[in-house]
């Protein structure tokens, strides 16, 4: 566990060198671009360079960085000239609401889906819901909700067009009204992650069912419905558990898109926001944010997934 | 060489190329059986005719925002089957020109992404046990657990949204997985006798790599690679909503993003939204179908089960 820990800080190591580096070293000179879209003169430019620290030596310019990121300090947007820390707090709690939600709805029903499909290979529902597994797969997940939004929104008017609240309302109402906001997104987030569950449920539970202790299982005369939720069920769950926290950094991609489409106020739309704005410090800080809730997500499957399988604890 | 054999023995290298034209026959041979792999390459092959065909076709200056002639956001009528868009262009003319550059992005991200991957996996698979292997392997995992997205926006965002940055993006942020399963393979190849006999008759590092683990990785990369060009034609279409795509390029992605900027969903501009969604999920699909079909061809173990 330890050195699983280590291995972690390693990465971690590795991220901070890249994001560094990325954001120095590249071709494109994230000041230069910002210069050529807003018509800075040479003193803007030479203040910009000297406010961001860019004109010290490379070596230096590193430790800094490493120290101030160590420390919480991201540097300050350059568009709002607020602490990038503080800007991507306030948006936390909207995107952890809208990933957290998805991640369970898509899990659940995709495992679901995958436990029923697989167990009867090659049934009515196995294959409808393959394909159906497929095609979802196939959607950009943007173009889903920019499709949603043009039928449950522009057509039907159910639900509303973006946002996160309609603002001054309180208590219950005012819940309902962030549900109201939430569903559009939630649904698009949801569909567009529950094929990939269904599939690799699916392809475990397949290769559980030819499995000798489940023959033995039926030997015994456990019933069948018994052989699958006690015999089937928990060796199958165990590969589409590790990937549910491996895919947490696909879930975080996808939630970008879907905010950016729904102007829902999280964390995604904050990354589009700053694309267009070329706002450097927000998407430096956005990558290592994301990079960091994959590694912890990833140490927490690798530590998990012991405990759940003996024969990786003794490994 | 051997000169009372059979005619066609003329040569090792004529030996070796008839073994391969055998092995590619029956491979298509079982190819040609699944459904799903031909419905599949049928739709690839449409589209690729679109794209070959479809700029000729197709007069430039129709497509381009400052000479179009159409009706502004005219729903679809005869001339225009698919309406047009906010420019006057016809939007079935900009989806079948849009496949053009579209399926360019997926095939060469797809192909750097074999590039970078298969040299990866390849070397530390073959220096398992090493520290060549061991330095490799972490830079692999590193990648790995690296969001995609992320990566991807903040290069894009340095290097600026051309065409060409935007295929190597996709390139660079999605070798890794591949080189893990090019690594995994090549472990496997190289602990078999085959290899060994070679080295003892004199083959050298470079020659083990390139004549005889390269080809025994090479189906596992195909179908890899087939599955990757349906992916590197999503992150095309993800970036340009994102404001990341090919500035410039008319591709279904661009098309997307247009017109989600003109507010086509509030404003009931279906026929400008749907088609481009729709021919980059028919291309994916099909690239699905045809990987997943190629995978039950080369490997064995799927076609019994």
């Amino acid at each position: 566990m330890l050195r699983k820990v280590l291995q972690a800080l390693l990465t971690l190591g590795f991220v901070l060198t890249l994001n560094f580096f990325m954001f120095r070293v590249l071709p494109g000179d994230p000041v230069g671009l910002l210069a050529k879209t807003d018509r800075l003169n040479e003193q803007d430019i030479a203040e910009l360079r000297n406010e961001l620290g860019l004109d010290q030596p490379l070596a230096a310019q590193f430790v800094t960085y490493v120290r101030g990121t160590l420390s919480g300090d991201l540097g300050l947007s350059l568009r709002s000239a607020r602490p990038v820390g503080e800007v991507i707090s306030s948006r936390l709690w909207p995107t952890i609401l809208l990933v957290g939600l998805g991640t369970i709805l898509s899990t659940v029903i995709g495992i679901w889906i995958g436990i029923k499909g697989g167990w009867k290979r090659g049934s009515g529902f196995d294959t409808s819901t393959l394909m159906g597994s497929l095609a979802l797969y196939s959607i950009p997940e943007g173009w889903l909700g920019m499709l949603l939004l043009l039928l449950f929104s522009g057509f039907l008017g159910w639900f509303p067009a973006g946002g996160y609240e309609t603002g001054d309302l309180t208590g219950t109402a005012r819940v309902v009204d962030i549900l109201d906001h939430l569903f559009l997104p939630l649904l698009t987030l949801t569909l567009g992650y529950v094929g990939q569950y269904a599939i690799i449920m699916r392809s475990s539970m397949i290769d559980v069912v030819n499995e000798d202790y489940i023959t033995s299982a039926r030997a015994k005369g456990v019933p069948e419905h018994l052989v699958r939720t006690r015999h089937a069920v928990p060796n199958a769950f165990l590969p589409t558990f590790t990937l549910i926290f491996l895919n947490i950094g696909f879930v975080l991609g996808g939630a970008v898109v879907v905010e950016a489409v729904f102007s829902w106020p999280g964390i995604g739309q904050l990354t589009y926001d700053a694309i267009n704005k070329l706002d450097y410090p927000v998407i430096q800080a956005v990558f290592l944010l994301a990079s960091v809730a994959v590694l912890v997500c990833n140490l927490v499957a690798d530590i998990t997934y012991g405990y759940l399988d003996p024969r990786i604890r003794e490994a | 060489m051997a000169t009372e054999g059979p005619v066609e023995l003329r040569s090792a290298r004529s030996l070796i190329w008839a073994r391969r034209r055998a092995t590619l026959a029956a491979h298509w041979r079982t190819f040609r059986r699944s459904r799903q792999g031909m419905i599949g390459l049928t739709v690839l092959l449409v589209f690729i005719g679109f794209a070959i065909v479809g700029p000729m076709v197709i007069a430039p200056a129709s497509v381009e925002p400052a000479t179009a002639s159409g009706p502004i956001t005219a729903p679809p009528s005869l001339a225009y089957p698919l309406g047009t868009d906010n420019f006057g262009r016809s939007v079935l003319s900009l989806v079948i020109v849009g496949a053009r550059i579209s399926l360019l992005v997926g095939f060469t991200a797809a192909f750097g992404t074999m590039l970078i991957g298969a040299t990866v996996g390849i070397t530390a698979g073959y220096f398992g046990g090493t520290k060549v292997d061991t330095a490799l392997n972490a830079f692999t995992n590193w990648f790995l657990v690296l969001p995609w997205i992320a990566l991807a926006i903040a290069l894009t965002a340095v290097i600026g949204p051309t065409l060409v940055n935007v295929i190597v993006v996709i390139a660079i942020t999605s070798w890794a997985s591949t080189a893990r399963v090019v690594r995994s393979q090549s472990l496997s190849i190289k602990e078999r006798p085959f290899l060994e006999r070679s080295r003892a008759l004199g083959a050298g590092n470079w020659h083990l790599l390139s004549h005889h683990m390269l080809p025994n990785v090479f189906p596992i990369l195909f179908s890899s690679a087939v599955l990757m060009v349906a992916l590197a034609i999503l992150s095309e279409t993800t970036l340009s909503i994102l404001g990341l795509g090919p500035a410039g390029a008319i591709t279904w992605g661009q098309t997307i993003k247009a017109s989600f900027n003109a507010g086509a969903m509030s404003a009931g501009w279906w026929w400008w939204l749907i088609p481009p969604g729709v021919a980059i999920m028919m291309v994916t699909l099909s690239f699905t179908m045809v990987g997943f079909a190629l995978d039950e061809v080369l490997s064995p173990r799927l076609r019994e089960r």
